[in-house]
């Protein structure tokens, strides 16, 4: 593989299961040294493509390329060169935390001790390597489990939901992590339904309903795919305001946001032209202010239609 | 509406649950945000009963209040005040959507009569009234989602409780629900108690109690909480974000330089942020590096949880 050929690289790819598709001719490629983001609700087709891209399961249509490899004929060797951290974290409670590692480095075939340490080193785990893993808190497994799927140096690493349900001081540490290894050469693919936790990602592709309908940078996706500017309106009363804002025709999008509105409106339209708006409805605006737009307000501008049918 | 005071819950060895108190007035959302494992499943279900709390280890007493009953002595009348959807709930998949519903109906005792007007007005209400008579089993798990509130709501509780009802839902769906239920709170003066691993749910909250190991670390409105940070989250743009990063945490004024996919966030001493935006515009470019934006920026309730737990430890 050439250096500048991308990591990844998918045309078309599709799986289905019966009669449900579950991704759904998604294209899109990764280029060395990037970490990128795969956002989307449960059932969106995220750990569907990661195990496509890992060889586990085999396309119904398209085509893949990871590292070089074709994702349905070189699957061992893609394998060899990926790590994957799943969402539940493959880890042995009984063994310790070096116990664990030496074990994912046995099964890969690395025999270099040193790179133990400096897994150890570099996850900040020292002080634990003899501790047995039913001992260690939900936040240093996740670590351990990183550990586990970086110890045969893969040029690419997965990780599936990383972070789901640890606190936020957790997550920031952990994407410092995240960074750490990425620093190293490796380039990540990492899936989340946190809407905020993919603006730590360079690049983030939006799933829905097996579609990727979007991928690019956050700011970008906020620039071009959100189709105007967002505001927050805080309006007495409020309801009646919704009402208002619903049934004009420059407004794009309004809704609920707990005290307050958020509004989408065309680039074009001012505070000014909000607060005439309600005013003529004899409606007083306390505040109102352009924010910015949230990866949330992207994902709903994006969204064509409900996912019921 | 709620009020609790001093709840204590142990499993074995385990303290899910460490001297929480909380209030939520009618009309009000009080979002309980914490990771998983803080405790706000269990604060949930002792509140509606569900379980007993265990005796406070300072020998205060414990007290549950819903609606003006004591939960622990007058359980029955306390649950009638509420409406529950947990975080997993049961329907019958072969039941249609009507059928699921009366069946809630008549175990909340809605006399026969009334129970057909409304369940057709919840179900109008939550937007399934064109699916009265699909089956549950083949429902989208927004429209599940949908049933399940729905069904909390049959009996019209005055008091909410719903256990993560958005986690790993699809984001339209999660905007429909939270338009529903902020409509039902400002309409029928609902109180509610909402929990959430999602911080940026809890500021469509009208407020926000942060839980962590069992305790309630931080409480209050969204705009209170945020007011602590106000002109001191400074957002910087360019290139390389390394020498960016280095540059910001070598100000003194910083206190914190927070690496995001393509730009820096940085929490900045109160009252520094002009000084500070005027000297990384000089230092980094002489050191190597490129700012295209530096710009002050709202912050987020994460940056107000991630301060606090800092300046706590």
């Amino acid at each position: 593989m050439s250096e500048d050929q991308a990591v990844i690289q998918v045309r078309g790819l599709t799986k289905r299961f019966g009669d449900f598709t579950a991704v759904d001719h998604i294209s899109f490629e990764v280029q060395a040294g990037e970490v990128v983001g795969y956002l989307g609700p449960n059932g969106s087709g995220k750990t569907t493509t990661i195990r496509m891209l890992l060889g586990l399961l085999r396309p119904s249509e398209g085509e893949g390329n990871v590292l070089g490899y074709d994702i349905r004929r070189q699957t061992e060797q893609l394998r060899q060169k990926s790590g994957y951290m799943s969402q539940k974290f493959a880890l042995y409670n009984d063994l310790t935390v070096r116990e664990n590692l030496a074990f994912y480095a046995g099964v890969y075939g690395t025999t270099q001790r040193s790179r133990l340490a400096e897994v150890i080193e570099l996850l900040g785990l020292h002080g634990l390597e003899d501790v047995r893993v039913s001992q260690i808190s939900v936040g240093w497994r996740q670590r351990l489990a990183l550990g586990t799927a970086i110890v045969h140096r893969p040029r690419l690493l997965f990780l599936d939901e990383p972070t789901s349900g640890v606190d936020p001081n957790a997550r920031r540490a952990f994407w410092e992590l995240i960074y750490a290894v990425v620093a190293e050469g490796v380039t990540a693919l990492v899936t989340t339904h946190y809407m905020d936790e993919a603006e730590y990602c360079g690049r983030v592709g939006i799933m829905r309903l097996g579609k990727l309908l979007a991928i690019d940078t956050p700011s970008a996706l906020k620039e071009q795919a959100l189709p105007g500017l967002a505001w927050d309106i805080f309006a007495e009363p409020l309801l009646p305001a919704l009402t208002v804002l619903e049934h004009c025709p420059f407004v794009l999008r309004a809704g609920l946001a707990g005290d307050h509105l958020r509004a989408i409106t065309p680039r074009d339209v001012s505070g000014t032209d909000l607060e005439n708006l309600l005013s003529q409805a004899g409606i007083a605006s306390r505040q109102l202010e352009q924010v910015e737009p949230t990866l949330e307000d992207v994902f709903l501008a994006l969204a064509k239609g409900p996912e019921d049918t | 509406m709620i009020e609790v005071k001093n709840l204590f819950k142990q499993f074995g060895s385990l303290v899910a649950v460490n001297g929480l108190s909380l209030h939520v007035a009618q009309g009000e959302i009080y979002g309980l945000v914490g990771p998983d494992g803080a405790g706000k499943t269990t604060t949930i279900r002792l509140i509606c009963g569900a379980l007993k709390p265990s005796s406070a280890p300072d020998g205060e007493s414990t007290e549950i209040h819903i609606g003006g009953f004591n939960v622990l002595r007058q359980t029955e009348q306390a649950r009638a005040q509420i409406g529950y959807l947990p975080q997993r709930f049961s329907l019958y998949e072969d039941l249609t959507v009507l059928e699921n519903l009366r069946f809630f109906a008549e175990v909340r005792g809605l006399p026969a009569v009334n129970w057909k007007p409304r369940c057709m007005e919840i179900l109008a209400f939550v937007g399934l009234e064109m699916f009265t008579n699909r089956r549950a089993g083949q429902l989208s798990g927004g429209m599940k989602q949908k049933l399940g509130l729905a069904a909390a709501l049959v009996h019209r509780p005055k008091i909410l409780l719903l256990d993560e009802p958005t986690s790993g839902v699809d984001p339209v769906t999660r905007q429909d629900f939270w338009q529903l239920i902020i409509r039902l709170v400002a309409e029928e003066g609902v109180a509610l108690l909402v929990s959430t691993p999602y911080m940026d749910e809890a500021s469509r909250c009208s407020r926000v109690g942060f839980m962590q190991k069992g305790c309630l670390i931080v409480e209050g409105t969204p705009a209170e909480l945020r007011s602590n940070l106000n002109d001191r989250v400074i957002e910087v743009r360019g290139q390389p974000l390394s020498i960016l990063r280095a540059v910001a945490r070598a100000d003194e004024a910083v206190e914190e330089a927070q690496m995001f996919g393509d730009r820096l966030h940085l929490r900045v001493r109160r009252g520094t942020a002009q000084e500070v935006i005027a000297r990384l515009t000089q230092q980094i470019p002489l050191s190597g590096g490129q700012v295209t934006r530096l710009r002050l920026i709202q912050p987020q309730l994460e940056d107000v949880f991630i301060a606090l737990v800092e300046t706590q430890l």
